[in-house]
């Protein structure tokens, strides 16, 4: 072999050796890729139990409650179908507000609350993230009785 | 008027470029010196109607003319003369057309400053830049067209996203796309030395130059927009693994492969088809970044409303671009190799491994970035891949990457005899080691094994680069000093070695804290005491805000006082967080004001960030030390040399 081609291989099996370690480690690592989960499929149950995921909609009017002068705070989101209620602890992002659009990151806790960790909220007006606005359109409710009156003809099984 | 000359200029532009794609690059293959001498003149005079259009578009957001429909949605009467300005590339068509004016300045430079590269080689590289300004310009004449009329006009414009409205951003695209453009540079010199089929080391030495001050660029623009998201956007974090950000640090990642893969070309005449490899990607890199993020197909935070449509045409230039530029290098590119060997222990080896590493690097960045599309494509669920993976993933390469970077700058071209280079290591590995572990463990009081290995490589780096530049101090009378290419080269690596530590220490030791605090009330963070001494109203020219004032206190001695403000933005009518920071180079102290608790009490999140500075520091020290390897005498001396020569040399070339 010439030394170009014998270099060309002991590249090669570096690549290949590092490409086998990385995607081993990182499939150890997965956990971090998060799943998003439609409200509806949340009300039904089909969400992973011992890890996190996304949920996103919009939020309720008339749903966001906090206790006076604490960072707790409670709020429901629905996909204008299926209503959940979310509660968290923390700093709120600058566009959050009833009846818009939302995404939280957190898990299920016990009687059907999901504990949110992370809010996003859109950061332009006009913005609204795919997954939240395919959920919508998919549940197609008329979204503003929805987010006014939140749960209602909620049939999660039928999605 | 005014819009119709801009919209006129840019039409002006698009032929020239059709003229400056088509007649250099046939002249080049015919030998004909009359065709190539085209090529200067129509870069000159494509340069000079985009800036007349991007002049245009300028008057009309100074002159608030909101028959223009965007002007009328990114701007407003009360809006900043600086921010009126700066909305000109603040969206969509207005960035493009900057895109453009970018890459004509570019293009301009070259034509200027190549009076030393052989006259074909010249016309092949204008040619080769006209023809992606074309894509460009037909893109935003067809579907994005800046100077579009609003009818009736409106009385008065949406005003720009209040995030956009800071001075930061006002200079962070600019820097960006000079980075990012500036590779269509080296992608040109590419494609012409694949045209000619003419790549000796001179090639590389042209090259080089233009590569490291893109790079320098792109250093830049990415430390900024960092910098701006710390303070604006992302309530105190420096970096998210946001797609957007991807898309501008893969292009860095591969043009920093790039840089090192052209010396070993321009030194040794090695990795020729290599270095060609990579000019192909950072540039397909930087237009995949236009991609994603003018298509607004990822989810990203600096997605502001955005089309799909647009997204097809960039995607369809972007495969003409690549599988173009891949079938010439597939044809080319094995005639290209030599056989000059090299021993293990030496420069090659080490600038190999960079490469490598830099790739696998770039490779995990990009997995990451487009798997929530491949997911959803293969309906195998949405999902989104979080911080914690990419900060995790991305050390697989880049702990290797580091603590090598140390020891490949001290071996030498061709082979390094192990016992002397085993001398030069042995200082700086010590105090590397021994300041690695006495940092944390004292200074802050802590160590694992994850934040020791941070630290020393850090100070590894950091001791191993400054040892050249000791030397050349420390030298005899009358003998040579460092060259301005090594220099350059210390300073970037002790850049980078500040970097490393500043992300190893506020990733171990920075805490965030949601707290909530009412006037009067303290709250401790980090061993200092914030407290809320009050809140006032403050009205800005087009906001108003609740400004708290925060004192800040450790061990009851005055620290400073922050003033964050939550604001209203009036015509958007959008609520915007400034966060007050006490900034430091040991530490910052971050507050940001987060909502209304009732009962007088707001929600504020709290930070201390220690050596977060070093992070961007760091960055501005790789950037200075591009500069003065650019500044490198044989750069100079070589257009003076080949201009003398210029003539027969221009004929062989040619020929």
């Amino acid at each position: 072999m010439k030394p170009r081609q014998q270099r060309m291989l002991a590249v090669g099996l570096a690549v290949l050796g590092i490409a086998i370690a990385a995607g081993l480690t990182l499939r150890a690592f997965e956990d971090n890729m998060m799943f998003f989960v439609e409200i509806s499929d949340v009300v039904a149950g089909k969400h992973p139990s011992e890890r996190n995921f996304r949920i996103g909609g919009l939020v309720v009017g008339g749903s966001v409650h906090r206790e006076e002068g604490s960072l707790d705070m409670s709020f429901e989101v629905t996909d204008t179908a299926c209503t959940v209620p979310v509660i968290y602890s923390g700093v709120l992002p600058d566009l959050f507000r009833e009846g818009q659009g939302v995404v939280a990151h957190g898990r299920m806790g016990d009687n059907g609350v999901f504990v949110a960790d992370k809010i996003l909220a859109k950061h332009d007006e006009n913005y609204m993230a795919p997954e939240v606005a395919e959920s919508l359109s998919k549940h197609q409710q008329d979204i503003q009785a929805a987010v006014a009156r939140g749960t209602e003809g909620c049939n999660p099984d039928d999605s | 008027m005014i819009p119709e000359i801009g919209q006129f200029a840019m039409i002006l532009a698009l032929a020239l470029a059709a003229i400056q794609t088509a007649v250099p690059i046939v002249g080049a293959h015919r030998d004909d010196a009359a065709m190539m001498g085209v090529a200067r003149s129509a870069a000159t005079g494509q340069f000079v109607f985009v800036a007349i259009a991007f002049g245009c578009l300028t008057y009309a957001f100074l002159t608030d003319d909101f028959s223009v429909l965007y002007v009328a949605n990114h701007s407003q009467l009360s809006l900043p003369t600086l921010y009126k300005v700066s909305a000109v590339w603040g969206a969509h068509e207005g960035s493009l057309l900057m895109w453009v004016l970018i890459l004509a300045g570019w293009t301009l430079a070259v034509a200027r400053f190549s009076s030393g590269v052989p006259d074909a080689f010249a016309a092949r590289v204008i040619g080769v830049l006209g023809f992606l300004s074309i894509g460009f310009l037909a893109f935003m004449i067809l579907t994005s067209n800046p100077f579009e009329r609003l009818v009736p006009a409106a009385a008065d414009g949406a005003d720009l996203n209040p995030l956009l409205q800071d001075p930061g951003l006002a200079i962070h695209p600019p820097l960006l796309y000079i980075g990012y453009v500036g590779f269509s540079v080296a992608f040109a010199f590419a494609i012409a030395a694949m045209l000619s089929g003419d790549l000796d080391r001179t090639w590389a030495k042209w090259t080089r130059p233009w590569t490291t001050l893109a790079w320098l660029f792109l250093t830049l623009g990415i430390a900024l927009g960092s910098w701006w998201a710390y303070y604006e956007l992302g309530w105190g974090g420096w970096w998210f693994w946001d797609a957007v950000e991807n898309a501008s640090f893969m292009p860095w990642l591969i043009g920093t492969a790039l840089m090192h893969s052209l010396a070993v070309t321009e030194k040794r005449g090695l990795f020729k088809s290599w270095t060609l490899l990579l000019a192909i990607t950072a540039f397909s890199l930087s237009l995949l970044g236009t991609f994603l993020v003018r298509s607004g197909i990822l989810v990203s935070v600096h997605a502001f409303a955005t089309d799909p449509e647009r997204g097809y045409f960039i995607l369809a230039f972007l495969g003409i671009v690549v599988v173009g530029a891949l079938l010439l290098y597939a044809w080319r590119a094995p005639s290209l190799d030599s056989d000059v060997g090299f021993a293990l222990l030496s420069r090659e080896t080490f600038l190999l491994l960079n490469n490598v590493l830099l790739v696998i690097a770039t490779a995990i960045v990009l997995y990451g970035t487009l798997s929530p599309l491949i997911y959803q494509m293969m309906d195998w669920g949405k999902i989104s891949i979080g911080e914690p993976w990419f900060n995790f993933a991305f050390l697989i390469p880049t702990v290797p990457l580091v603590i090598l970077l140390g020891m490949g700058m001290h071996a030498a071209w061709r082979t390094q005899n192990t016992g002397t280079w085993l001398d030069v290591l042995k200082l700086p590995a010590i105090i590397g080691v021994v300041l690695g572990i006495v940092v944390p463990l004292f200074v802050y009081g802590r160590m694992s094994v994850m934040l020791a290995v941070g630290c020393i490589a850090a100070f590894w780096i950091v001791v191993s680069s400054l040892v050249p530049i000791i030397r050349s101090l420390r030298r005899e009378k009358g003998a040579a000093g460092i060259t301005r290419s090594a220099l350059g080269m210390s300073v970037a690596h002790v850049g980078m070695g500040l970097f490393v530590l500043g992300v190893t220490v506020v990733s171990a030791f920075g805490v965030e804290s949601d707290r909530a605090l009412s006037p009067g009330a303290s709250t401790e963070v980090a061993g200092f005491e914030f407290e809320m001494r009050g809140l006032n109203n403050v009205t800005g020219p087009n906001f108003t805000a609740i400004e708290a004032e925060v004192e800040i206190r450790k061990d009851g001695e005055y620290v400073g006082t922050v003033r964050p403000q939550k604001r209203q933005y009036l015509v958007q009518k959008s609520p915007m967080t400034e966060a007050g920071i006490r900034a430091g180079l040991d530490k910052d102290l971050f507050v940001a004001l987060g909502d209304q608790l009732g009962n007088n009490a707001w929600s504020v999140r709290i930070q201390y960030k220690p050596l977060i500075r070093f992070i961007w520091l760091g960055c501005l020290i790789m950037a200075l030390g591009g500069l003065i390897a650019i500044s490198d005498r044989r750069y100079r001396v070589n257009v003076r040399e080949t201009a003398k020569r210029k003539d027969p040399k221009a004929q062989e070339a040619a020929a």
